[in-house]
C-alpha cells in the first residue's frame, strides 16, 4: 500500500499496465516526455520509450481513428483526450466505428482493447469547455463501456480494469478529485469489475446514488440527513454503461426512496434513464417520487459555477424532500 | 521550436504552390501496347492472368447484381466498373498479409485475396452464412483470414485507423504495411488530414490510395476541391506522392510495388492518387443521367480498364479470344448459381441481434431479448425470419 493521489494511482495504473504488457501504449496530446497537462503520464516515455508513449498531433478524432486501428490490430492502446470537452472530435470515431466495430463484422474484428481516458467534470473553475460530464452522450451507444471512478483506490482498479476488459471502454476522470482526493493504494495489479455498483453504505430510508465526484458530495449530504435522523444508503454506480440495474432496484425494494445526482444537465441526463428503469422495477415499492439533482440546463458557467452544481446542500434538500414526501 | 526552414524576403511574397505540378504515371496504352520508354513492369505471366481474371469476375458480379437488384432479389449493390485496375492492380502489388482497409467499392481487392463468389453472396444475401451475421447492408464485406477489415459505411473513418494500424504492424516488426482505400470526395473529411499527418510524423508504413473517380455521389471533383486533385495535400504532410493513370493496371500495380517497398523498408507512408472514373452509378439508389452527359461517360468508357489489360494480354500472348469467351461464360454461371444458393439459405439466427455488442450480452440487453422472444412466440405470423428460434428460451 502506497498513498497516493488520484494522479498518482491513475499514473501508477498505466505504469502497471505497461510494465505487465508490451502491447499497451499510451498516447495523446502532450502525454509524451511532459507527461500531459495533468501529468497523469509522468515518466511513462522516459521509461517505456518514445514508441510507446508519445505526443500525437492535435486532433482528436485522429487519435481515437488511430486508436481504433491499434486496437483492431491486437495492440492495447490508452488514449488520452485531454478534457473530456474536447472529445467531440472524436464522437464519430468512438459512436461510429469503437462502438459497433465487433458487431459489424460479427465478431471478426473488434476493438476491444481500446480504453479512451479524459479528465472530466467541473469544480476547477474551468467554465464551459473545460467543465463537462459527456457520459450520457455515450451512454445512449450500445457496445460502449462507461467509467467513472471516485477515489484513488477505485481510479487505479477500475483503470487496469478498463485496459483490460475485451471492449471498447470511457475512462472519465474527475479531475477536481486528481490532487484532492488522496488515499492507500495497493501496488500490485489489481482489476476492479466493470458493469458493478458499489454499495459504500447500508441504509434503510433512501438510496442516494451517483458517481465519481459526486460521492464526496453524497457523503457530505448523508452526514446533514444523519443528523436529522434519515438512514441512508450510498451507492457508487461506477460504470455508466452497461449498468448494474440489480444493485440499485434491490436497494429501492428496501428504502423505498431514490434520489440520483450528477454534474450534467438535468435534461437527457443518465439520471432519467435510472429513474425510469427503476421506477418500471420497484413501482409498488417507491414511496416518493425519484429525485433527480444535477446541473442546470445550461452551458457549464464560471463565475457562479457554485450555484449551478450539485452541491451537498442541494442533495441534502432532495434527500429531505423524499423522505418527508 | 519551430520546424519551418525558410529563406528571409523584404516584402510580401505569396506562392500558390503551382510550381507543384504532379506528373502521371502511366506505362500502358489503350490499344495495349507501352508507352515509348516505358519500362515493362515485373509481372509474370501467373500474376497477370490473376490480375485480369479477377478484374474481368468483379465486372461480371457487379453486373449480375445490379441486375439481381433491379430484379428485386437485393436490396442495394454498388458496382466497381471501370475502377477495377485502380483496385485490383494496387492489391494485387502487395503481401497477403499486407491488412486492407477499403472504402467499400474495393470488392475487387477482396477477390484478387481469394474471397468466394459464394463468400460475395452470403454477405449480400445477410444468410445465416454470412460473416457479418446478416448486420450490414449489401457490399459491405469484411474477411479476418484475408486481412480484409469489415467495411464500414460512415465515410473516411478507416483512414486514420489504418494509420493506426499500420503503426501497430510496425511496432511488431512483422514487415507488413496496410493500404486504406477511399473515394476524392471521403479526402475532404477531417479523417483524411489526421491520418496523414500522423502517419507523416510517426513515419507509419501505410499506403493511402485515393480513388479519383470524378464524382462524389453527384457532386464533381471541381466542386469538391479547386486544387490540382488530392495528390499536392501530400506536401504538406512531407509525405511521398505519386499520381497514376488508375485505368492503367500495370502502371497502378508498379506504383503501388514501389509505394509498399517505401512503406515497409523505410517507414515512408505513401499517398497514391489514382486518376479513374466511376463509369457505373454511385449505387442502385444512384441515376447519374441527373448530373452528368452520357457523352461524357462514353468518352470514359473508350478508356476501359479490363479491355486495356486484355489487348497487352493478348500482344503476349497469354490470352486468347477463347480464353475470354471460356472466362466470361464459367463466371456468369458460377455467379448465377451460387446466387440462387445463397439466396435460399435462412436469415441469422435471432440470437445475433444481440451478440457482438459486447463480447458478453449484458444483463440489461438479456432481459431486453427475453422480453422480445416472448413478444415474438406471441404474434410468430408477424416474425416469420425468427418465429422458429424464439421458441426456445424462457
Amino acid at each position: 500500500m502506497t498513498q497516493m493521489n488520484m494522479l498518482q494511482a491513475i499514473n501508477n495504473a498505466l505504469d502497471t499496465a505497461m510494465a505487465a504488457d508490451e502491447r499497451v501504449l499510451c498516447f495523446g496530446e502532450d502525454v509524451g516526455v511532459f507527461g500531459g497537462v495533468f501529468r497523469a503520464t509522468s515518466n511513462l516515455q522516459q521509461k517505456y520509450g518514445k514508441a510507446r508513449c508519445f505526443n500525437t498531433p492535435l486532433v482528436e478524432q485522429g487519435i481515437i481513428g488511430f486508436a481504433n486501428g491499434l486496437a483492431a490490430q491486437g495492440s492495447v492502446p490508452v488514449a488520452e483526450i485531454q478534457f473530456a470537452d474536447y472529445i467531440f472530435p472524436a464522437f464519430d470515431q468512438i459512436v461510429n466505428e469503437s462502438a459497433k466495430f465487433r458487431y459489424r463484422s460479427g465478431n471478426l474484428f473488434n476493438v476491444g482493447g481500446l480504453t479512451i481516458r479524459a479528465p472530466y467534470g467541473g469544480g476547477i473553475a474551468g467554465g464551459l469547455y473545460h467543465s463537462q460530464s459527456p457520459e450520457a452522450y455515450f451512454a445512449h451507444t450500445p457496445g460502449l463501456k462507461i467509467v467513472v471512478p471516485r477515489n484513488p483506490h477505485q481510479a487505479k482498479g477500475l483503470l487496469l480494469g478498463a485496459i483490460h476488459d475485451p471492449n471498447p471502454t470511457l475512462f472519465f476522470e474527475p479531475k477536481r478529485l486528481y490532487r484532492a482526493s488522496v488515499g492507500e493504494v495497493p501496488d500490485e495489479d489489481y482489476r476492479l469489475p466493470l458493469g458493478e455498483a458499489e454499495v459504500l453504505k447500508e441504509g434503510t430510508d433512501v438510496t442516494v446514488l451517483g458517481w465519481g465526484a459526486q460521492m464526496e458530495v453524497i457523503e457530505q449530504a448523508v452526514d446533514m440527513a444523519e443528523k436529522d435522523g434519515i438512514s441512508c444508503e450510498i451507492i457508487d454506480l461506477r460504470t455508466i454503461l452497461p449498468w448494474d440495474v440489480e444493485t440499485v432496484a434491490n436497494s429501492v425494494f428496501k428504502t423505498g426512496r431514490l434520489v440520483v445526482t450528477h454534474e450534467a444537465p438535468l435534461t437527457g441526463g443518465f439520471a432519467g434513464e435510472i429513474a425510469a428503469t427503476i421506477q418500471e422495477r420497484c413501482f409498488l415499492y417507491l414511496e416518493s417520487p425519484i429525485a433527480r439533482v444535477t446541473g442546470m440546463d445550461t452551458p457549464f458557467p464560471l463565475v457562479l459555477e457554485k450555484e449551478h452544481l450539485p452541491n451537498h446542500l442541494k442533495v441534502f434538500e432532495a434527500i429531505r424532500s423524499s423522505v418527508d414526501f | 521550436m519551430t520546424t519551418t526552414r525558410s529563406k528571409v524576403v523584404y516584402s510580401p511574397v505569396f506562392t500558390d504552390g503551382a510550381e507543384f505540378r504532379i506528373p502521371t504515371f502511366k506505362l500502358l496504352k489503350q490499344d495495349g501496347s507501352l508507352y515509348k520508354g516505358a519500362k515493362a513492369p515485373a509481372l509474370d505471366k501467373d500474376k497477370a492472368l490473376r490480375i485480369y481474371r479477377t478484374m474481368v469476375t468483379t465486372r461480371i458480379l457487379d453486373e449480375r447484381m445490379l441486375a439481381a437488384q433491379r430484379q428485386g432479389r437485393l436490396s442495394f449493390y454498388m458496382q466497381c466498373t471501370g475502377e477495377e485496375a485502380a483496385v485490383i492492380g494496387s492489391a494485387a502489388a502487395l503481401d497477403d498479409a499486407d491488412m486492407i482497409m477499403a472504402q467499400y467499392r474495393e470488392q475487387g481487392a477482396l477477390a484478387y485475396r481469394g474471397f468466394t463468389i459464394d463468400e460475395f453472396m452470403n454477405q449480400l444475401f445477410g444468410n445465416e452464412l454470412d460473416y457479418g451475421k446478416g448486420r450490414q447492408m449489401p457490399v459491405h464485406y469484411g474477411s479476418k483470414k484475408l486481412n480484409y477489415m469489415t467495411i464500414s459505411s460512415p465515410l473516411a473513418t478507416q483512414i486514420p485507423q489504418a494509420t493506426g494500424y499500420a503503426y501497430g504492424q510496425k511496432l511488431a516488426g512483422e514487415g507488413n504495411c496496410t493500404i486504406t482505400y477511399f473515394g476524392e470526395g471521403a479526402a475532404s473529411e477531417g479523417d483524411f488530414h489526421a491520418a496523414l499527418n500522423m502517419a507523416a510524423v510517426q513515419r507509419v508504413p501505410v499506403i493511402f490510395l485515393c480513388r479519383n473517380n470524378g464524382y462524389a455521389i453527384s457532386t464533381p471533383a471541381a466542386e469538391q476541391f479547386a486544387a490540382d486533385g488530392v495528390a499536392p495535400r501530400a506536401y504538406g504532410y512531407k509525405m511521398d506522392v505519386i499520381r497514376v493513370d488508375g485505368n492503367d493496371v500495370l502502371a497502378m500495380h508498379e506504383a503501388t510495388r514501389a509505394a509498399r517497398s517505401l512503406a515497409v523498408e523505410h517507414n515512408r507512408p505513401v499517398l497514391i492518387e489514382a486518376m479513374s472514373y466511376r463509369l457505373a452509378a454511385h449505387s442502385s439508389s444512384d441515376d447519374p443521367s441527373g448530373y452528368r452527359s452520357k457523352d461524357e461517360e462514353a468518352v470514359w468508357r473508350e478508356k476501359d480498364p479490363i479491355l486495356r489489360m486484355r489487348l497487352w494480354l493478348e500482344r503476349k500472348k497469354w490470352w486468347s479470344e477463347d480464353d475470354e469467351k471460356q472466362l466470361q461464360e464459367t463466371m456468369r454461371r458460377e455467379v448465377l448459381e451460387t446466387m440462387k444458393r445463397a439466396q435460399k439459405r435462412p436469415p441469422p439466427p435471432l440470437e445475433s441481434l444481440v451478440s457482438d455488442v459486447y463480447d458478453e450480452v449484458p444483463p440489461v440487453l438479456a432481459e431486453q431479448f427475453e422480453k422480445l422472444k416472448a413478444h415474438i412466440r406471441r404474434y410468430p405470423d408477424a416474425y416469420p425470419k425468427s418465429a422458429e428460434h424464439a421458441k426456445g428460451g424462457a
